[in-house]
């Protein structure tokens, strides 16, 4: 503690500053690359090769890992919308969904409108899978509907058809109504389905009621709840901010497998 | 609420999707790198030559542990010493690994290409803290390897990091 004289406090407090000011033009170097478009696009490059090499890694069928009846979670965590507010959708969840349809269109031969029990009629598929939020957290639980893959072969898909637009009844934090997409690939694989049921209940309202989307293998974003109606299309361009999906016009990336 | 202060985020603002982006980018880089690196090593001398441990160096692991806790360091030209070569190889080929298969482990569509991987580190949710654990022990690595190049005469290591050294001498 001898060391205490001026020069040395001098020398302290510049390190300090040229410590502090590096740090702070890093930041706002990065912040700025974080701003530029250029380089937004550039760092979306591992988006694509993230799809590629996972899809050849998973095989286009490779199934999500399944859970015994043990491991659900006694609640399963609800996140984005869980009360939707839309006019169309208190009332038709005041009448428990009865008028509810689901309307099947775009790029399709036959084009289908189905009923909540018409759906529930269809051969279902049942499974206990684990749900990935983009946030981090994890919950599993069991899932019971109609394989997308059956509905989309009632409906047609016609060649032109690369993406399954996905639009739901809420609109999360203002105007804009969820919505997601996936390509053929994914909404065709064995595991994606139309869940009307959550742990043997019907779907609560918090999770999506009357119909949500479970596509194993992909984050929770991806995963619309409160579906009214599914369209075929070749591309996002017309469809809201155009990345395919609510997060994904708001930087997110449409690839949602990591 | 943010988990930790701006100046340590990237971006500094809070974005989740921006901080992917960078990371995921950034994760191919840093597994190209390392896998370029693991076959330089296995294939050139390296490994064998600088960081695997000779039988005199497993013996003396125990002085080294006690020198370097009396901040004895003798830092011998010849290479590296026994506890040294250990942290190397500990983080080259242990912490690094395991950073991408935990990253990989809390990927959905990785968890359906290897099931397996989740029953190695026993889930997603303890692959995400042993990521974060892993990446905070890489972090005092790089401090404590930064104090130790300053404690040992930085001018000569950086020296011998760039011309690779001057190993006729010893």
């Amino acid at each position: 503690m001898k060391r205490n004289d001026a020069a040395f406090h001098g020398r302290r407090r510049f390190l300090q500053r040229a410590a502090l000011s590096v740090a702070t033009l890093g930041l706002a170097g990065c912040d700025r690359l974080s701003r530029n478009d250029q380089v937004v696009k550039t760092l979306g490059l591992a988006e694509r090769l993230n799809l590629r090499v996972q899809r050849f890694l998973a095989g286009e069928r490779g199934l999500a890992p399944k859970y015994p009846p043990s491991m659900i979670d006694a609640t399963f965590r609800p996140n984005g919308s869980t009360d939707p507010q839309a006019p169309r959708y208190r009332q038709l969840a005041a009448g428990q969904f009865r008028d509810w349809r689901l309307e099947i269109g775009g790029l399709v031969d036959a084009p289908l409108s189905l009923s909540l029990a018409e759906l529930q009629a269809m051969p279902a598929r049942t499974q206990i899978t684990r749900h990935d939020c983009v946030e981090g957290w994890s919950a599993i639980g069991q899932w019971r509907g109609p394989l997308l893959t059956d509905l989309l072969e009632r409906a047609g898909v016609q060649a032109e058809a690369r993406y399954v637009v996905f639009h739901c009844m809420d609109q999360l934090g203002g105007e804009d109504y969820y919505y997601e997409s996936l390509d053929l690939s994914e909404a065709r694989h064995p595991q994606t389905i139309l869940a009307y049921s959550l742990n043997d209940a019907p779907l609560p309202i918090a999770n999506g009621a009357p119909l949500r989307l479970r596509a194993e293998r992909q984050l929770g974003y991806k995963m619309a709840k409160y579906l009214s109606a599914i369209t075929l299309v070749g591309d996002f361009d017309d469809i809201a901010g155009g990345n395919g999906g609510y997060w994904e016009d708001r930087g997110y990336t449409w690839y949602a497998g990591i | 609420m943010r988990g930790f202060p701006e100046w340590i985020t990237l971006p500094s603002y809070q974005s989740l999707a921006m901080g992917r982006l960078w990371h995921f980018f950034f994760a191919w880089l840093f597994a190209g790198a390392g896998a370029l690196f693991v076959v330089y090593a296995l294939f050139s001398d390296h490994l064998k030559r600088d960081l695997w441990l000779p039988a005199s160096q497993w013996r003396g692991l125990g002085r080294d542990v006690l020198d370097h806790l009396r901040l004895r360091f003798h830092a011998n030209r010849g290479g590296y010493n026994g506890l040294q070569k250990l942290s190397y190889l500990g983080v080259l080929f242990v912490a690094l690994p395991v950073m991408i298969l935990t990253g990989l482990c809390m990927s959905p569509t990785f968890n359906a290409a290897a099931p397996w991987l989740l029953d190695l580190f026993g889930g997603r949710q303890s692959a995400r803290s042993i990521h974060f654990i892993v990446a905070g022990s890489l972090i005092l690595f790089l401090i404590v390897h930064l104090v130790m190049v300053l404690l040992s005469g930085p001018f000569r290591q950086v020296r011998d990091m760039l011309t690779g050294g001057r190993r006729d001498v010893t």
